[in-house]
């Protein structure tokens, strides 16, 4: 089957993901140097601000916040498409930020990428076929024999047929495209698979077929998901634990359960509150955040947060707040403990 | 009288031999005042609905209609003119993608005015200084911070959700009767998608519009209109009142697409997903045309397409509708509320 490849083979790495995470994240920042115009010289876009993560075999860690407060950036950093600025980011137990290329060539494998819209991740001039190949032949020293083997193994598994093998990509409905992108994904066995929105460019009905397979392929391959999304009941029905990002930082990190159950930051609380729920009775109280994201090229002073807050004091403006332990919760606000008494 | 008729809509598109309908006899009466939420997958015609409305679907595609009447007016029979009297005025629409609909060459003000300059009042029409000051007032209203200096603004220096909100000022400008907002909150953020809705519904209380919400998010509906009208293939499927549909849906594809939602599924680990796809153009089945996604299809689905059956108010196209239990039922029974005894 080629499976197990990018494993160095010698049996050490399971060895060391008995106890270590498959992924870790250190205080991982990213700047990026912008352009302003002529005269105004250059300005800097903080888009990730000190992140730290894990994320273990088997588990989905999603990552939710509103367009720009830097998923996307996480993501890049995670699929080693882009060095961090500064900071660790571990991937079994190897840092990939400081890695040189033939370290990267062999690690980028383990870790895989879908796409939010599969009506443009798909290239419209290659067959099925050849797209879920296409990893395998540029990765693996697989003849052509034993690529189409694998591609037509994977297309079942994603519920597709054999006979989608021959088929462009323009023949597939959007749920379809997306279990050809995931099926590509997984083509080279990784041990990551990064999922940036994958359902929101989906229909309703076919939003839950397409969660109930990525749902079902972790629990047959293991692999482990870093799910970013903003869709909030989806996160809850997918994710072990939550990161709520605003502005390049993590607000509140925690498992499922407590950030759906006990919101502690007063974001995290803002994001549930504007979520729109079917059932009137599980409505929350609304909590009115003011305006919208500010620019990451000039965030606010103190807690990046603060102008929008409905808690906000004079400290808030001044003082960073940092990541707290508050019960099973990471909390990044002053008064997140008198805020939940 | 409604403010708003539709009987027996239908938009095509294609040839006469071999037509597609895209929007296949779509009953609806809007009241003023009243907000009407119409949900559906994408390729449902909730989009060409509304475009229809507007006057909006052009050649090749044919819209027909027993009855389409706006406050009275017949706007199939509407010449040009007249029509373009109505549209803008009377009837105004916001669309999805706000940046896409704001024309990247102009300033707010001048596209904030031009609705004015064709149909304000009599000083409107003169005077820039009073379109300005309106357009101001407008921009209060819907409540962007810094007015002033937004006025002078090109849409590319606005975010997402402040670009909407120049649509929505757009769209009121003139005080219409009827809004007709189309997807407006899917290209924004959550919570920037919550203040918009909540200024949405506070316009169309204080001036007293009708607002016909289309969307595909069924909580959206749920939280904010007071009728629903859910859209599959072209076809009405099922309308109701909120929230009686979303506890006691009667058609099968409303019951499906609420219990395959991750909201409704807090205990299972696999969602009820609704298998297949939203038939294409092509490959429209025979008889009802959910009949093969339907776990309750029977022979008769197969065959005979279902009318829009039921009481007054609480119609479903579906010969076997639910009963409370999301059980099928042998079908509506006269004068009653509730379909008949299970099958």
């Amino acid at each position: 089957m080629g499976r197990g490849f990018g494993d160095p083979g010698d049996g050490k790495v399971s060895l060391v993901n008995a106890t270590a995470p498959l992924l870790e994240a250190r205080e991982l920042t990213r700047h990026y140097t912008v352009s302003r115009g002529w005269l105004r010289g250059k300005g800097e876009v903080r888009a990730l601000e000190g992140v730290s993560f894990a994320l273990r075999e088997h588990e989905t860690l999603a990552v939710v916040g509103e367009s720009g407060c830097g998923k996307s950036t996480l993501a890049r950093q995670v699929t080693m498409i882009e060095r961090p600025t500064s900071g660790q980011l571990k991937l079994a137990g190897e840092d990939v930020g400081h890695a040189d290329p033939a370290t990267l060539k062999r690690l980028r494998p383990q870790v895989q990428m879908v796409f939010q819209n599969p009506y443009a991740s798909l290239n419209p001039r290659k067959r099925v076929g050849t797209l879920l190949g296409e990893p395998l032949a540029i990765n693996t020293a697989m003849d052509s024999a034993a690529r189409r083997d694998a591609a037509r193994a994977m297309l079942a598994q994603v519920g597709l047929r054999a006979e989608h093998y021959g088929r462009y990509p323009h023949m597939f409905s959007g749920g379809q495209r997306q279990r050809i992108a995931i099926a590509r994904a997984l083509m080279l066995n990784p041990r990551l698979l990064v999922a940036d929105e994958p359902l929101s460019a989906l229909d309703v009905s076919i939003q839950a077929q397409v969660l109930n397979l990525l749902m079902d392929l972790q629990q047959g391959l293991g692999v482990a998901y870093l799910f970013i999304s903003h869709n909030l009941q989806v996160v809850r029905h997918i994710a072990d634990s939550v990161a709520v990002m605003y502005l390049g930082r993590i607000v509140e990190m925690a498992p499922k359960a407590s950030v759906f159950g006990r919101p502690a930051h007063p974001y995290t609380r803002a994001l549930m509150a504007s979520t729109p729920v079917l059932d009137a009775k599980a409505r929350r109280e609304r909590v009115a955040v003011k305006g919208e994201l500010p620019s990451p090229l000039n965030p606010p002073s103190g807690c990046a947060f603060h102008k929008r807050c409905p808690y906000a004091v004079e400290r808030c403006l001044s003082e960073l707040p940092a990541l707290q332990p508050l019960g099973d919760a990471l909390v990044a606000c002053h008064r997140a403990a008198e805020l939940n008494v | 009288m409604a403010l708003l008729e539709i009987e027996n809509l239908s938009v095509e598109f294609g040839t006469e031999a071999e037509p597609f309908v895209a929007v296949d006899g779509v009953d609806l009466a809007i009241d003023a005042g009243e907000i009407v939420g119409c949900v559906g997958e994408s390729g449902s015609g909730k989009s060409v609905t509304a475009l229809a409305l507007m006057g909006l679907v052009d050649f090749p595609g044919r819209v027909r209609a027993k009855r389409l009447a706006f406050a009275g007016h017949d706007l199939l029979a509407l010449s040009g003119a007249e029509r373009r009297a109505l549209v803008g005025k009377d009837i105004a629409m916001i669309f999805q993608d706000p940046l896409a609909s704001l024309n990247p060459c102009f300033t707010v003000a001048f596209q904030l005015t031009e609705a004015l300059r064709e149909h304000g009042g009599e000083e409107e029409r003169r005077s820039s200084k009073v379109r300005r000051a309106r357009a101001l007032e407008l921009l209060r209203q819907v409540e962007i911070p810094d007015a002033e200096t937004r006025l002078d603004a090109f849409p590319h220096q606005l975010s997402g959700g402040m670009a909407q909100r120049v649509m929505i000022a757009m769209a009121i400008a003139c005080h219409p009767r009827l809004l007709i907002a189309d997807e407006p909150t899917t290209a924004l953020d959550v919570t920037v998608q919550a203040q918009v809705l909540e200024l949405l519904c506070r316009l169309q209380r204080e001036q007293r519009m009708a607002l016909l919400l289309i969307t595909h998010d069924l909580a959206i509906v749920a939280e904010n209109a007071q009728r629903v009208f859910v859209m599959y293939a072209g076809q009405q499927v099922e309308t109701g009142r909120v929230p009686e549909i979303f506890e006691v849906p009667r058609h099968p594809y409303t019951h499906a697409l609420l219990a395959a939602l991750p909201e409704r599924n807090r205990d299972n680990a696999r969602l009820k997903a609704i298998p297949g796809i939203v038939p294409g153009q092509h490959d429209r089945p025979g008889g009802c045309l959910l009949n093969p996604r339907c776990e309750f299809a029977i022979e008769r689905c197969r065959r005979d397409q279902p009318a829009l059956a039921g009481p007054a108010g609480r119609q479903a196209r579906c010969h076997f509708p639910l009963d409370e239990s999301g059980r099928p039922t042998r079908g509506w029974v006269a004068d009653s509320a509730t379909p008949a005894m299970a099958r």
